[in-house]
């Protein structure tokens, strides 16, 4: 960290609400009229590399892998304030499970070098796993934190962050580089700027394909993802379950009942 | 750029369109009679399994491993302060089914600090044998030097299954020890079968926000890891007399590493968010005014829940913003949602149905919320509430 912050945002794109419900008829997804957006979660990555950016200096890119489509989300990035987007886009990707994008995304983390914090979003709202942050760490070799909701100084190669568990706030110390997924404590994204809406519309994606990484092509796409879907499926339809009518009493004895079925008390 | 590792056999495909159908995602188009794939193919091979003629085929390399070197089921018992989170004992009971029906044993591996209560308490839970690293400096939940032991016992053990729990340590370790074993992990599973063809684990898990299911397997690596997520799997009984060895591990402490260290610690605030929460307890409109949120209030405690709110409490100024559930407001997805004099409207449905359990109490037999229940009680929340929130505590005087 010799002049400034070497910082890299990790975003995906996502439609814009998982609200979608399944064409009946069909067995679709229903995304006709639903906008890709950046990751909501990813927002708060971005957000948070701006800052670290602004009180400290340095630069921030923001990567993503994907589709060529998804260039418009690291166009969303740049126009927050982000100052460079780097797409890995290559069929070669296609299919990739979490531990084949981690792969991918460390390959492409290593030829942005140097970086001295690579920020993720908690999970994304379509995969909803959360995977990525930790196992793209592994790739690089550097520590993780999750679920960090404040970063508390950095100073030369020490940061101190803290990161909230199910129980308890941790404050923790550690060196960089690193890896940190985000939670969405941890700052409030801005809007957009119109005049970051015109630079991004300015800013050249540069593409990042499979030849360019010199990846394992068995270490990437469906290839180099352990796991499969073999089935996807509406969750059982909610239908209306059991109507009771009755004394107060009986209606409140019937509603602890189900509520100790359901192992709350 | 490279190709898509799909492609069709135009000789084989009829034109039937049965593929375009079976796409969950609409990436593939019917164009010229032959189906086209576009550039967010999943791969996951919903049109390959519907094609009458087999003309639809996924190029993947590989080559079959042989795997008959990894058996059992292994199951991290996570501990706070020594104490045994109670989701182990979930993944002890889902594990001895699974491994009773592979005919394999049952592992767990605990690591912590003055482990004696905690291993005591996990032997009668239908392990097969337990592995124990006690050490006080294993005390605090730290990734790097957990994700070691474990990594290291797996290579050891060669376990063919490893669950985790899908709590905030949990999710934090697990990703790590399958980036570093180089095998496959699903997360936040609430199913977990044995195919019993293949022997392989079906991992079961809610996708996008709950809206679909996915069912993922784990071919070819070992194990297959799952992070299983808490309260949907029973609990294994306490059984006395299970046999259970206890194996003490040697901790080289000076050997793992530890690179990010815990400099200070404060209990988590107890003000519990909505979104978070596994229990909602919400007041709509039927409460006819602000004093119905005491109510709820008095409920949501009893319960260990949050207080949710519909819209037009939110604009009539009852209870803040931040309480909002529904399409303006929050989606929420908790394990109880307790929906109190709210008829229902679609924009509260759309923030809360896919919750795994509703309760509804409301006066109108009619209201639309009662189509989304679980449970339905036709009756005056102020007069059922106060009767229920007396039961609750009852009950947990004397249980």
């Amino acid at each position: 960290m010799s002049e400034g912050l070497n910082i890299i945002v990790c975003i995906k794109q996502v439609p814009e609400t998982t609200e979608v419900d399944f064409d009946e008829e069909t067995g679709r997804l229903q995304r006709e009229g639903v906008a890709a957006v950046v990751n909501p979660f990813d927002e708060y990555a971005i957000e948070e590399g701006i800052r670290l950016k602004e009180k400290y200096g340095g630069t921030v890119k923001v990567l993503s892998m994907g589709p060529p489509q998804a260039e418009s989300a690291l166009k969303d990035a740049i126009a927050m304030g982000a100052d460079e987007a780097y797409l890995a886009t290559d069929r070669a990707f296609a299919g990739a499970d979490t531990w084949a994008t981690s792969y991918t995304l460390g390959l492409s983390i290593k030829k942005l070098a140097p970086y001295d914090l690579v920020i993720c979003g908690l999970k994304t709202i379509d995969g909803d796993t959360g995977q990525v942050g930790p196992e793209l760490a592994h790739h690089l070799g550097v520590p993780h934190v999750c679920y960090v909701n404040e970063i508390l100084e950095i100073k030369g190669d020490e940061i101190r962050l803290t990161r909230l568990l199910d129980d308890k706030v941790e404050t923790l110390g550690t060196s960089l580089p690193l890896v940190v997924s985000v939670s969405k404590a941890i700052n409030q994204p801005r809007l957009a700027t119109l005049r970051g809406r015109l630079k991004a519309k300015k800013t050249e994606i540069h593409k990042i394909t499979a030849n360019d990484l010199e990846a394992d092509p068995m270490k990437i796409g469906l290839n180099g993802s352990p796991t499969r879907v073999v089935k996807i499926f509406t969750p059982a339809r909610q239908t209306a379950g059991e109507i009771v009518e009755g004394s107060p009493e009986e209606l409140a004895e019937r509603i602890l009942q189900k509520l100790v079925e359901c192992k709350v008390i | 750029m490279s190709e898509l590792p799909i492609s069709v056999d135009k000789e084989k495909c009829t034109g039937c369109s049965l593929c375009e159908s079976s796409c969950a995602f609409g990436s593939l188009v019917m164009e010229e009679g032959y189906p086209r794939f576009l550039d967010d193919c999943r791969l996951c091979g919903e049109c390959v399994k519907v094609c009458p003629t087999d003309a639809i085929i996924i190029k993947e390399e590989g080559t079959e491993i042989e795997f008959s070197d990894y058996k059992g089921i292994l199951v991290f018992a996570e501990q706070w302060k020594g104490k045994v989170h109670p989701v182990s004992y979930e993944l002890l009971g889902k594990g001895r089914e699974l491994a009773d029906q592979l005919g394999e044993k049952l592992f767990a591996v605990i690591i912590g600090s003055r482990l004696e209560e905690a291993v005591k308490e996990l032997t009668i839970r239908g392990a097969d044998k337990i592995f124990v690293f006690d050490h006080p400096k294993l005390e605090d939940f730290r990734d790097d030097p957990y994700s070691a032991i474990l990594d290291d016992l797996v290579k050891e053990e060669k376990p063919s299954i490893f669950l985790i729990g899908a709590t905030s340590i949990g999710r934090s370790l697990g990703p790590k020890v399958a980036a570093c074993l180089e095998t496959g992990l699903t997360a936040d599973c609430t199913s977990l079968d044995i195919d019993p063809e293949s022997r392989l684990l079906l991992q079961t898990r809610p996708a996008y926000g709950g809206n679909i299911m996915a069912t993922i397997i784990c071919t070819n690596t070992r194990p297959q890891i799952a992070t299983v997520r808490y309260k949907v799997m029973k609990e294994a009984e306490k059984d006395p007399t299970n046999e259970c060895e206890i194996i003490i591990k040697a901790v080289d402490i000076n050997n793992l590493p530890d690179r990010v260290k815990i400099i200070d610690f404060s209990p988590a605030k107890e003000q519990v968010s909505i979104i978070d929460a596994e229990l909602i307890v919400s007041g709509g409109k039927g409460m006819g005014d602000s004093k119905g949120f005491e109510v709820i209030q008095g409920l949501a405690e009893a319960l260990g829940g949050a207080v949710g709110a519909s819209r037009p409490t939110v604009d009539e100024g009852w209870i803040e913003y931040p309480h909002q559930v529904g399409l303006s407001g929050r989606t929420v997805r908790p394990k109880i949602y307790l929906a109190c004099g709210i008829s229902g409207a679609v924009q509260h449905l759309a923030g809360m149905k896919t919750s795994d359990v509703i309760i509804a109490i409301n006066k109108d037999a009619e209201a639309p919320i009662f189509s989304v229940s679980t449970l339905g009680a036709v009756g005056d929340l102020y007069e059922v509430i106060p009767r229920l929130v007396e039961k609750i505590k009852e009950r947990k005087k004397n249980g």
